[in-house]
């Protein structure tokens, strides 16, 4: 099997890439990705490209399957149609670990910490997979144990310093308030060195000023990681601020891509929104 | 801050971590003064060594129970695995090794490896399971070995060791000894299962445990026992480190029944059943999923409080059943939780401040 | 003909096990809990009609059905007391909890009947029916097995396809919370499920120590475990797959104990289980339900 770089099946419009990445190849290519749930058509026909250093939004009524979609992608539910690449490369077959592996990293819309564990250990455990020392220098505690440890430590502290967590450090990760605990999701997923962050609803419950604090640390992360971050939220203006390209779906398709300013005036988003009737 | 106080897990867990280790090393010595002082009465002092085993028993299952998440209904069947081949092996070598503690140890370690092996073999399918389907199976295999070494016959003689299932045709030459007589198990063990070997195996299987437990695969076993689907988003490889989390558990478990048993002179594979590994899971949820000392000091209470209460004796299953369900419902009920909460005058204060 | 006679052997242990594992099963499609207790309402269920029949004189029937009514109620009592507290606990918790449970009727048994085997009296007598110029025997008890399995299950079929109740009881096995917003009451259909599961728990407790009459406090153990085995086996949480996964128990349980040895039998009915949810994760019969994210 040759890669599929040409690609045979049409791709109806291209999500806006920022000047950045036009010379390179896209992170993500979605090619009529498609799933059935219950017998209904959750996802159906979504053709998505990211490129490499992107932020995009992916926004829609409630229930549009947005949150389906990541569940594609990280292949926590199998597409019943369609390829997605990664990085050019097919994931067919893949399961979500070797998703994770491969560069997708993600959070959750509802916060899945390990709430035992404390805040630097749920990004430690993220780093696992970067660790090298094995079971027996684990449990005789050689020196190799202790160089990696203080190592991932430290980078734990400075990831999270990115969202002023680094004095939480050792508190139990399940009594952090709601707010820091989204952040501390998109912590560690960033430990696992991802090429693209999928973010479901990150601003979910969080007040004005928390949401802008959100805003400018995910510009950060996107500065310092030089990552493609996909992004689902309700909240507009969060959406309309970072977002490079948008994309809107309803009822599993979807019905508008472009630029923010596209978007704000698209009728058929507006008619998704606010549910008008067709007239005539 | 106006935010609470929030606790520092590390400074507790290292504080726990040593608390364990201090409680058992100053609680042998006790008892080995009272022992050697005769303070101790015969049967109290019989007992030594079973409540190592079953605290070793303890301990490694919660890695399991406590720390993994999963519920393994079978685990007296590691110890039983243990108990056959720790015995066999100390059997056989009874001429090679006369040592007596050197033999426990080769002993101990040799039913380590065959309990680790079986739990390998058992964890393949197992841990492709779920949930209460893996705790099923985990009772399923915990009654096959049971049946499988109630028909198992092994024997020694010049020519070399021999086995056979169902019926005894093992066919020893003269001066043979048949070790292992399926349904009758092995007698004539040497005891040779010592109060400090005990120690030194709880204090191994403690320090293996908390050395594991503060590792990138501890992290990952309570990251996967928390929530699965994000684990694997984060490329935790489940499978991998549950086998790793069952086999040591298995090990140590096997390590324990090699020394349970050489505390008797018979040994038979019904002692370890279905029975048993409630036992043990009754110690894991007494002392607290995930707390070691809580398992061991469940393990000690719960063995020698039978004993204390001979005249009960009759009450003591049902004891143990009520003291399940009572445990069960007060740490995961939220009502019945607060209602306790309200009884404790500590915590009301604490809330006051 | 020595086949035959061990088929039907089969089947009607078999049999025995379907109804048991029809309470199991239902048991969990709706509350997603493995009741351990069950096996144990068997017993109870056994030593009410024992003393009912042996000790009060009753009609044999008429007291399997004081036993389903005390079992009924039991049932209904433990599912109050102990389960109903932890409707939001893990699973672990209601697992734990249920074998404790199971040690604690076991146990009051103990006291209360000491541990001394009853010989049971079988309910409709030893008499058997000759085939073939005798050279294969029925025995009533196995007919009467049988047939009340299949009756029950055509019965229960019905109730839980047909009626309201039986609408309620797969409504709430689907989506809890939708149904209570149906206007179903969740509670009480919950309640409903154990009751009809204690109930036939008792006929099971009956059937079997008609075929198998020695009652021990720890005769509902063992058969408790295979049952609940069988109804793993058949995809737990289906009705179909209980009579299914119990009848073929039944008929490897015998087959193994006549071809390869009676002492291994139950390791080879739990490695068969242990087989089919490695090929079939949710049993023959069951649905693999996908975790919503
Ligand atoms: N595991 C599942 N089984 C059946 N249906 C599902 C499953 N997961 C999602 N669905 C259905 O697919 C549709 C899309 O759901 P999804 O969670 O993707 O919506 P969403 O766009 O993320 O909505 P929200 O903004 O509320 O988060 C919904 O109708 C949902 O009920
Ligand atoms: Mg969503």
């Amino acid at each position: 099997m040759t890669k599929a770089k040409t690609k045979y099946i049409p791709v109806p419009s291209r999500a806006i890439l920022p000047e950045r990445d036009i010379a390179r190849d896209p992170v993500l290519e979605c090619v009529n990705l498609g799933i059935t749930l219950g017998g209904i058509k959750a996802v159906d026909d979504f053709n998505l490209t990211i490129g490499r250093t992107e932020i995009a939004g992916l926004i829609g009524p409630n229930g549009a399957g947005k949150t389906t979609v990541f569940n594609l992608l990280t292949k926590v539910y199998q597409p019943t149609t369609g390829t997605i690449l990664l990085n050019g490369r097919d994931t067919h077959g893949m399961d979500t670990r070797q998703v994770n592996k491969a560069g997708i990293a993600r959070t959750f819309q509802n916060i899945r910490l390990f709430k035992n564990l404390s805040v630097a250990d749920n990004v430690k455990v993220a780093m696992n997979n970067e660790m090298r020392y094995n079971m027996l220098s684990a449990i005789l505690r050689l020196p190799n144990y202790k160089r990696e440890e203080i190592a991932a430590h430290r980078r734990a502290l400075k990831l999270l310093s990115i969202f002023d967590m680094q004095n939480m450090a050792d508190v139990p990760a399940g009594s952090l308030p709601y707010g820091a605990q989204r952040r501390l999701e998109i912590v560690r997923a960033l430990a696992t060195n991802p090429t693209l962050l999928l973010l479901d609803e990150p601003a979910a419950g969080m007040n004005p000023s928390e949401t802008a604090e959100l805003l400018d640390s995910i510009r950060k992360v996107h500065e310092m990681f030089q990552i493609a971050i996909i992004l689902i939220e309700h909240d507009m203006s969060l959406v309309m601020n970072i977002c490079d390209g948008i994309c809107v779906l309803n009822f599993g398709q979807i019905i508008a891509k472009g630029t923010p300013d596209e978007i704000q005036n698209n009728p058929a988003v507006i008619e998704a929104y606010l549910g008008r009737k067709k007239e005539g | 801050m106006t935010m609470r106080r929030l606790i520092n897990l590390k400074r507790v867990e290292a504080r726990r971590i040593y608390l364990t280790y201090a409680v058992v090393i100053v609680a042998y010595a006790v008892c080995q003064v009272m022992s050697s002082t005769k303070f101790l009465s015969s049967s109290m002092r019989g007992m030594l060594v079973p409540i190592c085993a079953y605290m070793v028993m303890a301990v490694s299952l919660n890695l399991v129970v406590g720390v993994l998440g999963e519920l393994s209904l079978g685990h007296a069947g590691f110890m039983s695995v243990g108990a056959f081949s720790g015995v066999a092996a100390a059997i056989i070598m009874q001429k090679t090794i006369t040592y007596a503690p050197l033999r426990l140890a080769v002993a101990m370690i040799i039913a380590a490896i065959f309990a680790a092996i079986a739990g390998f073999l058992i964890g393949i399918p197992v841990l492709r399971l779920k949930g209460d389907y893996l705790a099923i199976v985990t009772l399923a295999f915990g009654e096959i070995i049971k049946s499988v070494l109630n028909n198992f016959y092994l024997g020694m003689d010049s020519g070399g060791l021999h086995f056979s299932m169902l019926t005894d045709t093992t066919r020893l030459l003269k001066g043979g000894r048949l070790i292992i007589r399926g349904p009758m198990g092995i007698s004539g063990i040497q005891k040779i299962a010592t109060f400090p070997a005990g120690f030194i195996l709880l204090m191994i299987s403690l320090m293996i445990v908390f050395n594991l437990v503060n590792s990138r695969s501890g992290r990952a076993f309570m990251a996967i026992r928390d929530d699965r689907i994000a684990a694997e988003s984060i490329g935790l490889d489940i499978t991998k480190y549950k086998m790793m989390a069952f086999v040591m558990s298995a090990a140590l478990a096997g390590a324990a029944g090699a020394l349970f048993a050489m505390n008797y002179s018979t040994i038979v594979a019904n002692k370890f059943d279905f029975n048993t590994s409630i036992l043990i899971l009754v110690f894991v949820v007494l002392g607290g999923q995930g707390n070691m000392l809580g398992s061991i000091i469940a393990a000690a209470a719960l063995t020698i409080l039978p004993e204390k209460l001979r005249q009960f004796s009759e009450y003591r299953m049902l004891l143990y059943a009520v003291i399940l369900i009572v445990t069960m419902l007060a740490t995961n009920n939220a009502e019945i939780k607060e209602f306790l909460g309200r009884l404790n005058p500590f915590r009301r204060k604490e809330e006051a401040e | 003909m020595i086949f035959l006679n061990f088929l039907i052997s089969g089947i009607s242990l078999g049999s025995i096990y379907a109804i048991i594992a029809l309470g199991y099963t239902m048991v969990y499609g709706i509350a997603k809990m493995l009741n351990f207790a069950h096996g144990d309402v068997i017993m109870v269920g056994a030593y009410v009609c024992f003393y009912a029949v042996s000790r009060y004189g009753l009609n044999p029937f008429a007291g399997v059905a004081l036993a389903m009514l005390v079992c009924t109620v039991l049932g209904m009592v433990v599912e109050r007391l102990a389960y109903k507290p932890l409707r939001q606990a893990p699973s672990l918790a209601v697992l734990i909890t249920a074998i404790g449970m199971s040690y604690f009727l076991q146990n009051t048994a103990l006291l209360l009947w000491s541990s001394n085997p009853k010989v049971f009296p079988s309910i409709i007598g030893r008499g058997a029916f000759k085939l073939f110029d005798g050279r294969l025997s029925v025995s009533h008890v196995t007919v009467l097995t049988i047939a009340s399995c299949v009756v029950i299950m055509a019965v229960l079929s019905l109730f839980i396809g047909k009626t309201r109740l039986g609408k309620a009881m797969r409504a709430c096995s689907e989506d809890k919370g939708a149904a209570q917003l149906m206007g179903i009451n969740v509670n009480a259909t919950i309640s409903l499920t154990f009751a009809i599961g204690s109930g036939l728990a008792a006929i099971a407790g009956a059937l079997l120590c008609s075929a198998y009459p020695t009652l021990m406090p720890t005769t509902g153990a063992l058969p408790g475990i295979k049952a609940f085995t069988a109804a793993v086996f058949g995809g737990i949480g289906s009705i179909p797959g209980a009579f299914l996964g119990g009848i073929m128990l039944g008929v490897i349980e015998i087959f193994a104990k006549a071809y390869i040895s009676s002492q291994l039998s139950d390791a080879v009915v739990f490695a068969v289980l242990i087989i089919v949810l490695l090929v079939k994760p949710a049993g023959l019969l069951g649905r693999m339900t996908q975790e919503k994210v």
